[in-house]
């Protein structure tokens, strides 16, 4: 990046509501039911149909406002949004115009600078509303026209949209990050991309470095992932500044981002957006939220990643990263708490979490919620470790005996002869044997290449078929060498 | 008498099946609408083979005792073809009944026959049909109003016991003042539009149009109430409108209000009313002047508001989902050609009144605007309800027109000029006769009163159509 230009970047992002029922009607919610069964009347938008606001929705959309640090409206209102396309019922879209249910909050994002040092930045949110959701048109497979459908159609819709504070696609990716964790943590959205309940658009504009005044900006749609956001954006940075530099102006415009090309590409100028007009929706009367049932909604939440991190670094002498990398994942987070619920030492428990196990069940692509091996198993495991049952180059060997089998740790250890020999006069013999069939590496420690010894203890350990305990087997080694 | 039965109140007619049973009832509407509807084209569908009734597993009330009520064709019926009397709703079959239509089976009332109107409900004459124009029962040549012309001259002509209308800026009150029925446009809230198609939905209210008052507290009795299914009805109790009627208006206070009685107001109509007033006053009530003072623009906010709002509502017709759609290759020609060959002239004058209305540059001098004013209006209401229990005043500024006379939409509007006030401040209002021209077409009296008191406008009007007991009915009845 040029680096006399600075980005400005602004998010915007819909999340769908984890709700049983739709933000305006009865109609059920649940993710790949078939075209056009999870219908009403109402969400099919048929003549005479009135919305009725889903309170649960509107609980949630309160419980993530409260978490952003946002000022929750104290009297709500719907507004009619227009366009014609197919895949919108009523021809408009029920959204928050002017009063938005939450107003101006805040997000902290943190993130590495390039010294590695951490860097704390807060992105402020200009709002957070509710909507409902289109539906789907359907192209491909279909030879004469296309078909829709309307499953989505009314499904609950929180749009978060950012101040235009971000200023690089690190910090984009930080804040949707973030973002997520929160939501989850919330259990406001389960924000799964694949399934479109957490989507994202990007405002970017450039300026010269010092300029107060904003660049002209464009919009980027169709953003599957948070490293599509990253590298969309990115791309956006270099081309207007490209565009820049080069004496022309930025157009003002919607461009579609093409994960395949990785290029964006124009979709629609400003002069072809549409003219919404917005009018408050009548079917929908604005009423005031009551102080106590907001009250009642803050006393619900929950201890938010940034509170949680902070406790596994001081309560579980965790790294920030490590700390982080837990966190990150509410279910992971919990899978930890568990494990050391036992008893089992933190650090120990952090760090086979997130080598061993994590590895086996990404490899499988098994979210941790359903890991074979639960927090108990793991914890037994961690356990013989603590114990000195096992060595941890033992353990693991088990952990994926533990995954094929479903037996604990102490089981399998048990059953495969596993456990650890500690007998030192045991051990001796074998040093003994050892060195005497290795008089030259003897010799070459005797010499003063000190590594050597390294070789002694393998030997050793291979001889007690991995069993020793290898720190016993060192001290012995060293002992008789000397 | 039973060959007369086609002549029955809807509470005569309840009495009568209760005693007996409803099927001659039924058998003489049949006979009555093959023999009168091809002269005034009031039932635009009615298959006298179908009466739709609860479903027998349902527990319903016997209240009305299986006699039908008519429907305008605004009001979806599960199962059966609504179309507001649009070309663009040909064929459209809701999935659905409206609280209304439930609420009339649920006590034991039938349906049969659905109400011709003006398309959409947009105009008061009944003549924007695509389904071809309603004529007034009781001259032919003449309109019946609307946009529930249909219903209000199916139950002028005997061809419905009663009927439900819908009442946006007068549409139940002015055809019921023009066929000389009694229409009652309850308060906004009152009764539930779930199951309404929408025209102007912060105005529109389904309504009763019926032979006298007595039937129209019945059916109230029937439709009132609120309706989680609709997030603008309003939950307050609803009283026994048959129980609380009474010939006495002692004490009640009514006033004239100033801006009623103005040029453009037929002076037939003017001596008629006045008459109304004194015979009111007769009976014990107070007569007093009072003023709205910024009901004079009710016309102008109306066709502001009320066309905003049916813009945005009649957006969803577009081919996808129901209804017609035009033959077409490409999306953007199906949307205008759907929407050009399927709504009419007046649909879209005001779809286009609306949009502009609404467009960005536009919102604030006129959709904004309009709201404000709308609001004083209200608080002329809320005001002269501190110094009167009801306001009086004609139903139309004239009798019904002749079919083709107003050409221009602008006069045609103006026609509800004492109407939409009601509307513009979510009042409850009632049209009842108060005489007959000396062309020999009847006169409406317009009574309006305080939200949520339909009680006392019933009561009013019941005591006045006992003590003037108008005895003239429409030719096309002694024709038929």
């Amino acid at each position: 990046m040029n680096q006399k230009y600075e980005a400005v970047i602004g998010l915007e992002v819909h999340v769908q509501l984890a709700t049983q029922s739709k933000l305006f009607s009865g109609a059920p919610t649940h993710f790949g039911a078939e075209p056009n069964s999870n219908t009403t009347p109402i969400c099919m938008g048929w003549p005479g149909t009135l919305p009725v606001l889903n309170e649960a929705a509107l609980k949630l959309a309160i419980k993530a406002g409260l978490a952003l640090n946002c000022r929750i409206a104290e009297r709500l209102k719907f507004d009619r949004k227009h366009y014609f396309y197919p895949d919108l019922p009523k021809a408009y879209q029920i959204s928050q115009y002017d009063m938005p249910v939450n107003g101006k909050g805040s997000l902290t994002i943190e993130l590495e600078d390039e010294q590695g040092g951490l860097q704390i930045r807060e992105i402020g949110i200009t709002r957070a509303h509710l909507e409902e959701d289109a539906g789907k048109l359907l192209h491909e497979g279909i030879k004469d026209g296309s078909l829709v459908d309307y499953n989505r159609a009314g499904m609950p819709l929180l749009e978060i949209v950012s101040e235009p504070d971000i200023r690089t696609p690190a910090e984009a990716y930080a804040y949707l990050t973030a973002l997520k964790a929160i939501l989850q943590y919330l259990e406001v959205s389960d924000c799964n991309m694949e399934e479109g309940s957490l989507r994202c658009d990007a405002n970017v504009s450039v300026r010269l470095i010092g300029e107060t005044k904003f660049g002209t900006k464009t919009e980027i749609k169709n953003l599957n992932s948070f490293k599509a956001v990253q590298k969309a954006i990115q791309y956006e940075i270099d081309r207007q500044i490209e565009i820049v530099e080069g004496g022309d102006r930025v157009v003002q415009e919607t461009r579609l981002w093409n994960d395949v090309k990785s290029q964006t590409f124009a979709m629609r100028s400003k002069e072809e957006a549409h003219d919404y007009r917005y009018f408050p929706d009548p079917d929908l009367v604005p009423f005031t939220i009551d102080r106590e049932t907001v009250e009642e909604i803050q006393k619900s939440i929950p201890e938010l990643p940034a509170a949680r991190t902070q406790r596994f670094m001081k309560e579980c002498g965790l790294s920030r990263y490590d700390a982080s990398v837990l966190v990150g994942d509410k279910k992971l987070g919990d899978y930890f708490e568990a494990v050391i619920a036992t008893g089992a030492d933190s650090k120990l428990a952090s760090n086979w979490i997130q080598s061993e196990l994590l590895a086996i069940l990404n490899e499988r692509k098994i979210p941790i919620e359903n890991s074979p091996v639960g927090a108990d198993a793991l914890a037994g495991l961690i356990s013989l470790i603590q114990k000195n049952t096992i060595s941890g180059k033992i353990a693991k060997d088990v952990l994926p005996m533990m995954f094929e089998t479903g037996k604990t740790a102490e089981v399998i250890v048990k059953e495969k002869g596993l456990v650890q020999v500690t007998d030192t006069k045991l051990i001796e013999e074998v040093a003994d044997r050892v060195l005497a069939a290795n008089p030259k590496v003897v010799a070459d420690f005797r010499a003063g290449k000190g590594q050597a010894v390294g070789f002694l203890v393998g030997q050793v350990m291979k001889e007690t078929k991995g069993k020793a305990n290898p720190k016993i087997v060192n001290e012995i080694l060293t002992q008789k060498l000397s | 008498m039973t060959d007369d039965l086609y002549k029955l109140t809807l509470t005569e007619a309840v009495r009568f099946a209760g005693e007996n049973s409803a099927a001659p009832l039924l058998d003489a509407l049949r006979d009555r609408v093959a023999a009168v509807n091809p002269k005034i084209n009031a039932i635009l569908r009615f298959d006298p083979k179908r009466v739709i009734q609860a479903d027998p597993r349902e527990t319903v009330s016997t209240g009305l005792n299986g006699v039908p009520v008519a429907i305008k064709d605004n009001i979806c019926i599960d199962g059966v073809e609504t179309t507001c009397a649009s070309k663009i709703l040909k064929g459209h079959i809701p999935p659905y009944h409206a609280a209304v239509i439930q609420k009339i089976l649920a006590s034991g009332g039938t349906l049969f026959g659905q109400c011709n109107m003006d398309e959409f409900a947009f105009g008061s004459s009944s003549e924007t049909s695509a389904y071809g124009l309603v004529r007034n029962p009781w001259n032919t040549e003449c309109v019946p109003g609307g946009s529930s012309g249909g219903s209000a001259a199916a139950v002028a002509s005997d061809m419905a016991f009663a009927a439900l209308g819908s009442d946006t800026g007068g549409s139940i009150r002015q055809p019921a003042a023009f066929c000389g029925v009694v229409g009652l446009k309850p308060t906004y809230g009152r009764v539930s539009r779930y199951g309404l198609i929408a025209f102007g939905s912060s105005f529109d209210q389904i309504g009763p149009l019926t032979k006298n008052v007595e039937d129209a507290a019945l059916l109230m009795n029937v439709i009132a109430g609120h309706d989680p299914m609709d997030s603008t009805s309003v939950n307050v109790p609803v009283p026994d409108y048959v129980k609380g009627l009474k010939r006495d208006v002692k004490g009640l206070r009514i006033g004239l209000p100033e801006e009623f009685f103005i040029e453009g107001l037929d002076g037939e109509i003017e001596k008629s009313v006045r008459q109304a007033a004194e015979t009111l006053k007769r009976l014990g009530a107070e007569i007093k002047t009072i003023q709205l003072p910024h009901t004079p623009q009710s016309v102008a906010v109306y066709y502001i508001v009320a066309v905003a709002e049916a813009s945005s509502n009649l957006g969803r017709f577009d081919g996808v989902r129901y209804g017609f759609r035009a033959d077409t290759r490409d999306l953007k020609d199906m949307y205008l050609q759907t929407r050009e060959q399927g709504f009419g002239a007046e649909a879209k004058r005001r779809i286009l009144l609306g949009t502009f209305v609404l467009s960005s540059g536009y919102y604030d001098a006129y959709y904004l605007k309009g709201q404000k004013v709308r609001t004083l209006i209200r608080h002329d209401f809320a005001k002269a309800f501190e110094e009167v229990d009801l306001i009086l005043s004609p139903t139309a500024p004239t009798a019904a027109f002749k079919i083709g006379e107003k050409t221009d939409p602008l006069s045609m509007y103006l026609s509800d000029i004492f109407t939409i006030p009601a509307n513009l401040a979510g009042v409850p209002a009632i049209s009842l006769p108060c005489g007959v021209t000396s062309e020999g077409l009847p006169i409406g009296l317009q009574l309006m009163g305080r939200h949520f008191e339909e009680e006392t406008l019933l009561r009013a009007a019941y005591t006045f159509e006992k003590e003037i007991q108008l005895k003239q009915k429409p030719q096309v009845v002694s024709a038929g």
